[in-house]
């Protein structure tokens, strides 16, 4: 009979009415500033900087290469380097950026900048809530606004930065290693330079303690 | 003390003119009925908007707008949450300091008065309407048909809304608004006819007089009659149709041809349409109350205690309410589905309804005419339906691609 489904359809809106106020479950709207849903494991939003330990100036492991900057598509990144220079991870000497600014008004999110960086210093932040009231300045992120501990890139995204840590850590076993050797390898010349020159001194004498070799 | 809360209105009314001298009160006394409607309706509209907005919401499942609380000086003072319930303040903030735009072709007298035009019949219909015992403006003794005639002002409007903006979608929507509201009046006029032949008069106070007594302790409402019932039915669904609202909404079809007659409009004007639509809707629903559903009178005796003017408004707002919930469940029509309707089922209904009527006046007072009329109505509902439905392929689409 005509108007057989719609009774029928009306029915159906009706329990959907009465059924979103008695089960909570219905509702699928998350009331986004006091309900959040949990970040994906993959968020991306803007770059940020890294650094160890708990001074963001002495940690920072950014060695202003400026590789970044030359491969960002919406060159949005502006870098300028050091005269001197400071101690990285591995105690090396390295310059170290002055300025570091991103542009987030420009950055387009492509996440390169990360790809390219040999040093694990630039990651994607998960931060999204950037409005800001003035349209220039709040979007013009500086070094300081950038750099960010290590602790909290393990927070935002744990798989990322386990392996970056590792990176890190094999890198700083093998300039521990080279650097040992090379201490070895010194103290033995070194020996060696002793050893002549006291054959050279006293030629009857025999070495008292004879180097060993590892 | 209820009979005193019943007439509070009219006495307040009262006392406010005593203030005036004798000579103005004539001219005053509708002044402030007027201003009183003026206010009232409105203020209704806007609280459901919100209830609207809520609705669908609860309906799809969303919880609908539930943030807006107290208005920013006042919110120092009670910081309550009102559960969104503010919302129609920003909403009419908004519409009202929007940009006006009107087209460079566009017709500028015209397009400036379509709204007002729009507006102007859809007050007057509340003139003769009665929101309570001894509560209507103008109880003129052709009030129904002063009511369809101020109603069919308001095609007049959609289409110099539609002609004047210069823009295909308007013209468009203007030109669907016209056929739609043409074919639709006619069933609405003849189902209220019925309620005229019953009653033998147009005045809407005794169309209600005519409702006002109960057998059993339920009343003689329109609507618990065989012709009533049908006459309701086809009353509410062309009052769907005249009022624009899905699944009637051709005319504004948002998906089809963005808002239809008033795709030009914007700010005020857009908000003076939007106020247009909906009071028209509750002036018909009004209307659809007075002939049908007993008007402001109580449907168990044992109610008449409540006050008349609660029962009026409390049964627009249930009408509404189903008005909503219409618009949650269906699909627009097509254009050729909303003719077939109108002139294949709607129209025979109707004058089928009309001779029902006749029969029911004419047939002694007993359980026969109740078989009689029934079994006629029903005969012509699942005939008609049947008819209607007859060379429609219903069931499931079949998508064809190319290969």
């Amino acid at each position: 009979m005509l108007g057989e489904q719609i009774i029928k359809g009306m029915a159906v809106t009706a329990r959907n009415f009465f059924g979103s106020y008695a089960t909570k479950e219905r509702l699928t709207t998350v009331q986004y500033p006091e309900e959040r849903l949990p970040q994906k494991g993959n968020t991306r939003q803007f770059p940020f900087l890294v650094y160890d330990g708990d001074d963001a100036e002495k940690g920072l492991r950014c060695v202003a290469c400026q590789i970044c900057e030359k491969e960002c598509p919406p060159k949005c990144i502006y870098i300028v380097k050091s005269k001197d220079k400071k101690p990285d991870y591995k105690g090396q000497p390295q310059i170290y950026p002055l300025t570091f600014d991103i542009d987030i008004s420009v950055c387009m999110s492509c996440q390169i900048c990360v790809e390219v960086c040999p040093f694990e210093s630039i990651k994607m932040n998960t931060e999204f809530e950037l409005s800001t009231a003035d349209r220039f300045g709040s979007l013009l992120l500086t070094k300081e606004q950038l750099a960010k501990p290590n602790s909290y890139y393990q927070k935002i995204h744990p798989v990322d930065a386990a392996e970056s840590d590792a990176v890190i850590a094999a890198e700083k076993a093998k300039a521990e290693a080279k650097a040992k050797a090379a201490a070895e390898a010194k103290a033995k010349a070194d020996a060696e330079a002793k050893a002549k020159a006291a054959v050279a001194t006293a030629p009857i004498m025999p070495p008292a303690n004879p180097p060993t070799t590892t | 003390m209820f009979d005193q809360l019943d007439q509070i209105f009219v006495t307040a009314l009262h006392w406010l003119v005593s203030f005036v001298p004798e000579m103005l009160r004539p001219l005053v006394t509708p002044l402030i009925c007027i201003s009183f409607i003026l206010a009232v309706f409105p203020a209704y509209f806007s609280i459901i908007t919100i209830f609207e907005r809520k609705g669908i919401g609860r309906i799809q499942n969303r919880y609908g707008p539930n943030r807006v609380g107290m208005p920013w000086p006042l919110n120092k003072i009670f910081n309550w949450s009102l559960a969104g319930f503010g919302q129609f303040i920003p909403d009419g903030l908004k519409m009202l300091t929007k940009e006006d735009i009107v087209p460079r072709a566009a017709d500028k007298i015209v397009h400036f008065l379509a709204p007002v035009v729009m507006l102007i019949p859809v007050l007057l219909s509340y003139s003769v309407l009665p929101f309570g015992k001894n509560m209507t403006l103008a109880d003129y003794d052709a009030g129904l048909l002063f009511f369809f005639a101020v109603g069919g002002a308001v095609e007049i409007s959609v289409f110099m809304a539609g002609w004047s903006s210069r823009n295909k979608y308007s013209l468009l929507g203007a030109m669907r608004a016209i056929a739609q509201m043409v074919s639709y009046e006619i069933p609405l006029i003849l189902s209220a006819v019925s309620v005229v032949m019953i009653v033998g008069s147009l005045k809407l106070t005794d169309i209600i007089a005519h409702q006002n007594h109960y057998t059993f302790g339920i009343a003689h409402w329109h609507v618990f009659t065989p012709w009533g019932f049908i006459g309701f039915v086809l009353f509410f669904i062309a009052s769907l149709a005249e009022s624009n609202r899905t699944p009637f909404d051709l005319p504004e079809a948002e998906s089809e041809i963005i808002a239809g007659y008033f795709t030009e409009y914007s700010g005020f004007k857009f908000a003076l349409f939007f106020l247009g639509e909906y009071l028209g809707m509750f002036a018909i629903s009004g209307l659809g109350i007075t002939l049908f559903l007993g008007g402001w009178t109580a449907p168990f005796s044992f109610l008449t205690w409540i006050p008349s003017w609660i029962w009026f408004f409390g049964k627009l707002t249930a009408i509404i309410f189903v008005f909503i919930w219409i618009r949650a469940t269906l699909p627009r029509l097509r254009m050729d589905q909303l003719m077939n309707f109108a002139w294949k089922f709607m129209l025979p209904l109707a004058l089928i309804n009309m001779l029902v009527a006749g029969i029911w006046h004419y047939m002694a007072a007993d359980w026969q005419r109740w078989l009689v009329c029934g079994a006629l109505i029903a005969g012509a509902y699942v005939l008609l339906g049947r008819g209607l439905m007859q060379n429609q392929k219903l069931g499931k689409r079949i998508y064809r691609y190319a290969e």
